[in-house]
């Protein structure tokens, strides 16, 4: 049995949001994803936004493609409809439950592989269209379910499990979400709670397409250039993790950085990311600036997280299209058939 | 030389020309200007999937009689074009003739003896009238359209009001289109000698029947239908669907006080795009579509088995062509029939709609949305090239004032309120549909997870064989529902008892029964059903069971529908005789007849008793 009802019991105690909700309400089943997992650490980010925001779980729509990242929303906003749809196609199916029905929280979930890949294409249009809706991708640069594989967003030089070696460039997706139009583009780390519960809640209340990039470690994602050091060592442990076929437990990474530093991320691999957290004097609204930021940033070995461009009057597709306010799931026979008297005057034009 | 052919309001007019040289606009005008006078036509385009410089055809069959297919064979041919002049003289019949732009002269050679010649200088009398190259190129096509409206004995006011209604909005060029047509007819009046053997008589056949093409019609019946959503990709033959689609909702579906927009169109970046759009939106409770054609349709199988076995509404418009690959883009097939009845891996079964005429496309356009809300599951109207894109004199569209939307099983909040459980895939009513619910509908009740995996009857996802087997067989249940409500065959009998009988479906409709007059006017008597849906009416096999032999008429190589007869209702092959027709025209009724009468002189087929008086 893959599937895990978490027991409803509440603390008494345990505080309340705006709506009477407790945290608890916004949880989902429990994880069936690896012990420490940074996906699950993003789980619990987006339980904390939509908890603080108070936003009613049942108006949300929850939606992923196909994947480790994409099972997650299985993990949270348990009285939210989710769908999991194909691989990689999770931004047009979320496009389309937008136009349905314009007045709910569009929240896709999507992966580095999902996304970057076979999905490349829809995330690049959805953003592009300005599609309302909070678009996370959960990035761990590897094909988890699969094993190990390289990922679109793999670092060039790094080694898998098997010991072939990435010979192409990575997509960064932040930078090419501020190159498509997106309204809001952060990028952050699953272990930086303070850094990634605001940010979830600013692109969850974005009235645009709102997109960011969430590095996190994979348990299983063994082999990087950054971990010379260990390689061999990672080498041997794997192939004894497979002759067992269990996982290591691991600790969830947690990281505390200030605005404008940067900080090295052990990742359980060894392997180590330099993160700098944007400075409080970086400019948000300058799309072009932003751009460059990201890759002068890149160009120094740095992954820069943080709100990196906004929008602060974004417009979603709704506006571009000048549909009607309300959803138009909601209108009825009146609203739609335009009657008989219609049709005759299109039979009489057509004679 | 035979006698020349007489004919009046019965006969076969073809224009051949050069794609890009502005004729399609004076071809219409010379159909429209026959339906004017109240004689019955059905025209066909063939053209190349080419911008400019390639061979089009316009074939326009004038019928009093009403015939609406092809018949086959050319009286006239209007021969504009000299790359395809050979193949262009060879088709006319016997007795028939060639008109053609005889400013420089055509040696003996490149014509037949057994026809009439028909030299009329085109380019010689607009360079006299015009200077400007865009104006001859343009107004030589009036010319002709002159000089033919004389030839043919076409009222001219009947022109001049075609005319007028074509420039409607664009008046001032009304004069100037009015003395081209002049200059063509009276240098034809002048010297040639008017009419030839073909003519065309005021009649009273039209009736109120209107002039459209499925594409269009669909696309109403799409409105009418209350779709709100449509996402697609730019493919030929599919492309004019969803531009009438814009064009109808920015006349019908706006807001009157906002002028906002009660629906909501996107151009969709490919196929996948769309119906992943289509299946969001249906998920989200609006009514959605997709229009596209075969290579669409192949891109679009993933995301079909989700709708399937996910069970979400979904209509896919697919307007046949020319297969398989990109085939022959701007030809007409019947070719996707399976592909679209099992899309997608796994075993899947969906729901065909085969629409006969606009009219039709109209009338499954609209119901299409009610089958698939109901049904939950994705839907496909069956168009070809042949009704899509070309304009078909018809029934005019009817709409019963009464009839209202079949949103199908879906559960509101106070309907929740009320639930002891929700469970998504329960065969509640025991015809393999279950209830569903609208994101965002209630605060506790009937949230659950939408997934292309297996999953229990409560929407819980497990690899467990038996719920799994359970599911798969409520699918099979609810395509047994879907027999009963799909439009019903439509059974013609023969005039006498008939041992065999003839399937069609589809545009080879019009075809078909003007085979049938003819079949039976040679003393083979044939019953007819013309299948309208899939899965298969109980009536099929009835059908099928009821005569010896049955003939399966369709435009494609591979016999599909037979195959699907075949598989489905686990009929003998060897009864059902396949009549193909796929060069990528449309199917004429000299071919069914032709075809059908040399299968049916070779198993004797005669009443094998006498009508009961």
């Amino acid at each position: 049995m893959s599937y895990l009802p978490k027991p409803k019991l509440h603390h008494p105690k345990l505080p309340t949001n705006a709506i009477g909700l407790t945290r608890r309400d916004y949880e989902g089943a429990i994880s069936t994803l690896c012990a420490g997992c940074g996906h699950d650490s993003i789980s619990s980010a987006i339980i904390q936004a939509c908890f603080n925001l108070s936003l009613p779980p049942h108006r949300i729509a929850k939606m992923s493609g196909i994947g480790c990242s994409s099972k997650t929303p299985t993990y949270f906003l348990g009285n939210a409809h989710g769908f999991n749809s194909v691989h990689g196609r999770m931004p047009s199916v979320l496009t389309g439950a937008y136009l349905a029905n314009r007045d709910l929280v569009y929240l896709g979930v999507s992966g580095d592989g999902d996304s970057a890949s076979i999905g490349f294409g829809q995330f690049a249009h959805s953003i592009r269209r300005g599609v309302n809706m909070c678009y996370i991708v959960e990035n761990n640069g590897v094909y988890g379910l699969t094993k190990g594989q390289f990922s679109a967003t793999s670092d060039w030089g790094s080694v898998a499990k098997k010991g072939a070696i990435n010979t192409d460039q990575p997509i960064d997706l932040a930078a090419i979400a501020v190159q498509l139009g997106a309204t809001f583009v952060a990028r952050s780390f699953s272990g930086d709670k303070e850094q990634l519960v605001p940010l979830i809640e600013a692109a969850l209340v974005h009235e645009g397409a709102a997109f960011i990039d969430v590095l996190s470690p994979c348990v299983a994602f063994n082999n990087h250039p950054g971990s010379t050091k260990s390689y061999d060592y990672v080498r041997e442990h794997n192939e004894a993790l497979n002759k067992l076929d269990i996982m290591l437990r691991r600790d969830e990474i947690t990281v505390k950085y200030a605005p404008g530093e940067v900080t090295e991320v052990t990742q359980h691999d060894g392997t180590i990311l330099r993160l700098r957290k944007l400075h409080e004097g970086h400019d948000p609204t300058n799309r072009a600036s932003a751009m460059h930021h990201i890759l002068d940033r890149k160009a120094a070995g740095e992954i820069v997280t943080g709100l990196i461009y906004v929008d602060p009057e974004p417009s979603a597709l709704h506006e571009h299209l000048g549909t009607i306010a309300g959803p138009l799931n909601a209108l009825g026979d009146a609203d739609l058939n335009p009657g008989i008297d219609a049709l005759e005057s299109i039979n009489a034009a057509l004679r | 030389m035979p006698q020349p052919i007489t004919a009046t309001n019965d006969f076969v007019v073809k224009f051949a020309n050069v794609n890009g040289s502005g004729s399609a606009s004076a071809n219409g005008l010379f159909a429209r200007s026959i339906l004017r006078m109240g004689i019955p036509i059905a025209s066909r385009n063939i053209f190349p999937s080419n911008i400019q410089g390639l061979p089009t055809w316009f074939e326009v069959r004038v019928s009093e009689a009403g015939h609406m297919g092809r018949r086959g064979g050319v009286d006239m041919m209007v021969a504009m074009n000299p790359q395809t002049w050979d193949r262009d003289v060879a088709e006319i019949e016997p007795g028939g003739y060639l008109f053609y732009d005889s400013t420089r002269p055509m040696p003996r050679s490149r014509f037949r003896d057994d026809i009439t010649v028909i030299g009329v200088p085109l380019t010689e009398i607009t360079n006299a009238a015009y200077s400007d190259p865009r104006q001859r190129q343009l107004f030589k096509n009036i010319v002709y359209l002159g000089a033919l409206s004389a030839l043919l004995d076409m009222e001219v006011e009947a022109v001049q009001q075609a005319i007028a209604a074509q420039f409607k909005g664009k008046e001032k060029l009304v004069p100037a289109n009015f003395a081209a047509l002049e200059k063509g007819r009276a240098w034809a009046q002048e010297n040639l000698s008017c009419p030839i053997g073909l003519t065309l008589k005021r009649a009273d056949a039209v009736g109120d029947r209107i002039f459209v093409e499925g594409n269009a019609a669909a696309a109403l019946g799409a409105v009418y239908g209350g779709a709100t959503v449509c996402a697609w990709y730019p493919i030929t033959p599919s492309t004019s669907l969803a531009e009438a689609f814009e064009k109808y909702c920015g006349k019908l579906r706006k807001d009157p006080e906002t002028g906002a927009k009660r629906y909501a169109i996107v151009q969709a970046e490919d196929e996948l795009a769309s119906i992943g759009m289509v299946i969001g939106a249906a998920w989200n409770g609006a009514r959605s579509f997709t229009a596209t054609s075969g290579p669409g349709i192949s891109l679009m199988q993933e995301f079909v088995g989700l709708a399937y076995f996910a069970e979400i509404p979904a209509v896919i418009f697919d307007v046949q062509r020319a297969g398989p690959s990109t085939g022959m883009p701007t030809r007409t097939q019947q070719s996707d029939l399976l592909s679209a009845a099992y899309a997608s891996h796994g075993d899947t079964k969906h729901v065909l709609l085969l629409p006969e005429d606009p009219t039709e496309c109209f009338e499954f356009g609209a119901t299409a949305f009610d089958l698939a809300d109901r049904l939950q599951t994705p839907i496909f109207v069956m168009l070809d090239l042949d009704i899509g894109m070309n304009d078909w004199l018809c029934e005019p569209f009817k709409w019963d004032p009464a009839r209202s939307m079949d949103r199908g099983k879906v559960l509101d909040a106070a309907a929740l309120d009320e639930a002891k459980s929700f469970g998504r895939y329960l065969d509640v009513d025991g015809d393999g549909i279950p209830y569903r619910t609208w994101p965002g509908t209630h605060p506790e009740k009937g949230a659950f997870f939408t997934r292309g995996t297996s999953r229990d009857r409560y929407a819980r996802y497990t690899e467990e064989g038996a719920p799994y087997v359970d599911n798969m067989e409520r699918l099979l249940k609810k395509f047994g529902t879907a027999k009963s409500i799909v439009p019903r065959p439509i059974t013609i009998p023969a005039k006498q008892p008939a041992r065999d009988g003839v399937i069609f479906y589809g545009s080879s409709s019009a075809a078909m029964h003007e085979a049938l007059a003819g079949l039976e006017a040679d003393g083979i008597h044939l019953d007819a059903m013309r299948i309208r849906a899939f899965p298969f009416h109980d009536d099929v096999a009835a059908f099928v069971a009821a005569h010896e032999r049955v003939f399966v008429v369709e435009q494609n190589r591979d016999a599909q529908l037979r195959t699907l007869l075949v598989n489905e209702e686990e009929i003998d092959p060897a009864r059902l005789i396949p009549v193909l027709h796929f060069d990528g025209t449309p199917i004429t009724a000299r071919f069914i007849h032709a075809a059908v009468a040399q299968r049916a002189s070779a198993a004797n087929i005669l009443p094998f008793r006498k009508a009961t008086p």
